[in-house]
């Protein structure tokens, strides 16, 4: 019970030719930037874009061969989350949730209980009547959510699901995101630009690169050992998880990170490698943020260099070849790693 | 702006107002109850809500695959189908002749396999108004239909939705507005026709005889009664349209606020 | 249709009359000069020709036509239009302007037509008189009551004694014809003239003189003539042996 996608597309300049694989129960981010296929890639697995070549097959049924099989949307075990929603304005709020199951054949007043029972779950039973453009963007996010998931799908795919909100309300509705989505059992493909989303809400990533798939693994190992450039671009942060309180940022381990305001509560602190000042001694600057470690592994890619340090919070700093040369780093040395606090991004989650 | 607005305003309004104020008024309620009149009437509301129902039939498909399937020569299929619109309507009704006529291309099928027979016929006039109303349905509809974010309908069918469902549950609802004023276009089109159907379906009270004609043919001879019956036909297009707009537009706004 | 052309010809008679004006102003008058002349419709070819063999006799004149139903040119003149000679197809239209006070002189006959049953070419339904028509099975068209070839229709059912039931009643005699020459109809009522017109497209079949009717063609000076000499100097030459062989020419009848 899996889904095993190559997908190779021609779409205007894209060439997408990807292949991803989704185990039971996982959450897959394919993270990349805009134009790279992500979309196609999710509009492929839906059946709204038929492939040129490869095979999907989803729950051991082959859904496309790029050939003579082609499962049309309506009949694959999906459900997809828009990036814009697509709620259907003609219709109440409970209509929308209602009709995946009135579309599947499932009588009304069956389909309306079921639909107010999702509702209830994403606490927007009082909106039932309600159209939809009486809701806020995260409300209809959460109905766009309770649409797709009331006809039960195998497979759930959310395109860019926080891209159309403004940053004050994203951290919350990401929130309330992970939370009913790790209710749901089934497999997940998400689809964003954005390391903080992958980070926060999956298993496992897959890197998409001018339609190709240049990396996977979980995020910690992809922002620890980019294979390229790009990828380190990309996803090359440091993601400290914690607790903030008091303008100070703690780790399960009890590391702290002093950071700028931010709101009290379970967040992400986003620590950029070119950020990260190197010195074999105690630096003396103005850096709130002072930690010792060790270098485990440093990577050349072109003229700059990342360098992986082992401490109370592990970092990436990038920093030119040069610097590299004049301070004689090899793996295994001890180093200082220092942050200025106003350097540091803090995301609730 | 406003004083050009006036302008046009008043283009509209006074050949209105021309009409009133020429009008027999003492010897319009004869007119109305002529047996003639109420024929041509009744026969006029019977052919054109008939013409508009064609037109929705087969506008709303023809809208469809105009607005969503790519296929070479779209462009020419489009101005084929909204070329009644600006073919002078008598030309038209020739056309309708040499198509449907007794020795048209498919006419004389028609004729000779099936025995039926269009021109002079009451089916007859309600083919030529579906002819030149049908494009004003196709257009509208087709404009609101491009306009539709199709994810939308993407977003039905990976609920589960059938295209088909998805156009009934989906797409119609969603171009509902402008179905119904492509529909009203239409019907006032059909109403007031007059070239296409005295060509084509001739004159014949009680058959093919509607209010235009009526209309036309009394300004021959008896200039008072074309024009109470003339204004018969504009307060009952009048009447629709106002009461339609109110309806379907005004309601909307009223849900919005 | 009808109306767009006809407004387009009253367009083009008041711009041709401006026009006419000008040249009024800079050469000296002549005993012609403009004319405008409003001509039923069924004389379209003949008095196009008559305009063109009047300006032949009188090179320094301008001859403008406006050709319409009889019914719709008394409207016009009624409703100010410059006319100034009126032809009409019917006594019973001239009969309208000289009641209003439209005309300036006694209207003169200047020619006749007898109606005609129009046929396919070459008589497909064997048509050899009004008696044929009754025919349910025929498709039958004539004029409608309203205008004057249909109120003749309906008097040669009435002489023949035969209950005719047309299929249509158009609005005009050309319609008539079209239907028939189309194919659309086996046949239909129409001016001898309109049977001449309509060349190898059509054929006619004779009606007998006793049941017949005779359609008078009446020319008259508009009261309110701009051009009251010139519009004399026309019906004059429409009168003349000149007009008469021209009108011969097309199937009218003398008067």
């Amino acid at each position: 019970m899996s889904v095993a996608a190559q997908v190779r597309v021609q779409l205007g300049s894209l060439d997408l030719d990807a292949a991803i694989d989704i185990s039971p129960g996982e959450l897959v981010a394919v993270l990349g930037p805009n134009g790279a296929g992500k979309s196609t890639l999710l509009r492929a697995l839906a059946g709204l874009q038929p492939i040129d070549a490869g095979r999907i097959t989803i729950d051991e049924t082959v859904v496309d061969d790029g050939d003579a099989v082609f499962v049309e949307p309506e009949r694959r075990p999906i459900g997809v989350v828009f990036q814009q929603y697509l709620l259907f304005e003609h219709m109440s709020v409970l209509e929308n949730v209602a009709f995946g199951l009135r579309a599947r054949g499932t009588a009304k007043a069956d389909a309306r209980r079921t639909a107010g029972q999702w509702l209830d779950r994403v606490r927007l039973g009082e909106y039932a009547s309600e159209r939809p453009r009486a809701l806020s963007g995260g409300q209809a996010q959460r109905v766009a959510l309770a649409r797709a998931l009331a006809a039960d799908p195998r497979l759930l795919l959310l395109d860019e699901p926080l891209a159309a909100l403004d940053v004050g309300t994203r951290a919350s509705v990401r929130r309330d995101l992970r939370q009913y989505l790790a209710s749901f059992d089934g497999m997940r493909l998400l689809v964003t630009h954005d390391p903080v989303d992958a980070y926060a809400l999956a298993d496992r990533v897959a890197i998409l690169e001018a339609g190709r798939i240049v990396q996977t693994g979980t995020l910690a190992e992809v922002t620890a050992r980019p294979r390229s450039r790009y990828v380190a671009d990309l996803v090359g942060v440091n993601l400290v998880r914690g607790v903030v309180s008091d303008g100070v940022l703690r780790t399960v381990d009890g590391a702290t990170v002093v950071i700028a305001d931010a709101a009290p509560g379970d967040s992400i602190a986003v620590i950029r490698p070119h950020s990260v000042v190197l010195t074999t001694d105690a630096p003396t600057s103005s850096a709130r943020n002072v930690w010792p470690g060790t270098i485990v592994d440093i990577d050349r890619l072109g003229d700059r260099v990342r360098v992986v340090i082992d401490g109370p919070i592990p970092l990436t700093a990038e920093i030119t070849a040069a610097a590299l040369d004049a301070l004689h780093l090899r793996p295994g040395d001890p180093v200082h790693a220092a942050v200025k606090a106003t350097d540091i991004d803090v995301s609730p989650v | 702006m406003l004083a050009l607005a006036g302008i046009a305003i008043a283009f509209f309004a006074l050949p209105l107002v021309g009409l009133l104020w020429r009008a027999p008024w003492s010897n319009a309620w004869g007119y109305l109850t002529d047996h003639d009149a109420l024929t041509a009437l009744r026969l006029s509301i019977v052919c054109s809500l008939w013409a508009t129902a064609l037109s929705v039939v087969f506008g709303v498909p023809l809208a469809w695959v105009l607005a969503r399937v790519e296929f070479p020569g779209r462009t020419v299929v489009r101005a084929l189908c909204t070329l009644s619109m600006v073919l002078p309507p008598v030309v038209g009704g020739v056309a309708l002749f040499f198509a449907l006529g007794r020795r048209g291309l498919v006419g004389q099928y028609l004729d000779r396999w099936f025995d039926i027979r269009l021109p002079f016929t009451t089916a007859g006039v309600v083919v030529a108004q579906t002819f030149v109303a049908m494009p004003f349905l196709v257009i509208t509809v087709e404009a609101a239909l491009r306009q539709l974010d199709q994810r939308v309908e993407d977003a039905a069918r990976t609920l589960g939705a059938s295209r088909w469902y998805t156009f009934r549950r989906v797409t119609l609802p969603a171009v509902r507005p402008a179905l119904v004023a492509g529909a009203v276009l239409s019907w006032a089109r059909a109403l007031g026709e007059f070239g296409a159907t005295i060509t084509f379906a001739g004159n014949f009270p009680g058959t093919t005889q509607t209010m235009p004609l009526a209309v036309y043919l009394s300004l021959e001879t008896n200039p008072e009664e074309a024009i109470v019956l003339a204004l018969v036909l504009i307060a009952i297009s009048f009447a629709v349209l106002v009461g339609l707009r109110d309806r379907w537009f005004g309601a909307r706004t009223a849900v919005a606020a | 249709m009808r109306s767009r052309t006809r407004l387009l010809a009253s367009t083009l008679v008041i711009a041709s009359l401006a026009l006419g004006a000008c040249g009024d102003d800079d050469a000296p008058k002549t005993s012609a000069g403009t004319v405008t002349v409003f001509a039923a419709a069924s004389l379209t070819a003949a008095f196009t020709e008559i305009g063109d063999a009047f300006m032949t006799e009188y090179p320094d004149a301008e001859v403008v036509f406006n050709f319409a139903a009889s019914s719709e040119l008394v409207t016009q003149i009624g409703e100010g239009a410059p006319a100034d000679v009126f032809a009409s197809a019917d006594q019973n239209n001239m009969t309208k302007l000289t009641d209003a006070g439209g005309s300036a002189t006694e209207p003169a006959l200047f020619a006749r037509n007898l109606l005609q049953i129009i046929v396919g070419p070459g008589n497909p339904t064997g048509i050899t008189g009004v008696a044929d028509l009754a025919d349910e099975d025929l498709i039958v068209v004539t004029c409608a009551p309203e205008v004057p070839c249909g109120k003749y229709a309906a008097e040669i059912f009435a002489n023949a004694g035969v209950t005719v039931t047309p299929k249509s009643l158009e609005e005009n005699v050309k319609a008539v014809v079209s239907k028939v020459t189309l194919g659309e109809a086996d046949a239909g009522i129409v001016y001898r003239t309109d049977v001449i017109a309509a060349g190898s497209d059509a054929a006619g079949v004779e009606i007998p003189e006793d049941i017949n009717v005779v359609a008078e063609y009446p020319v008259a000076v508009t009261k309110d003539a701009p051009n009251a000499d010139g519009a004399q100097a026309f019906i004059d030459f429409v009168l003349s042996e000149q007009g008469r062989k021209i009108l011969d020419s097309y199937g009218f009848l003398a008067p």
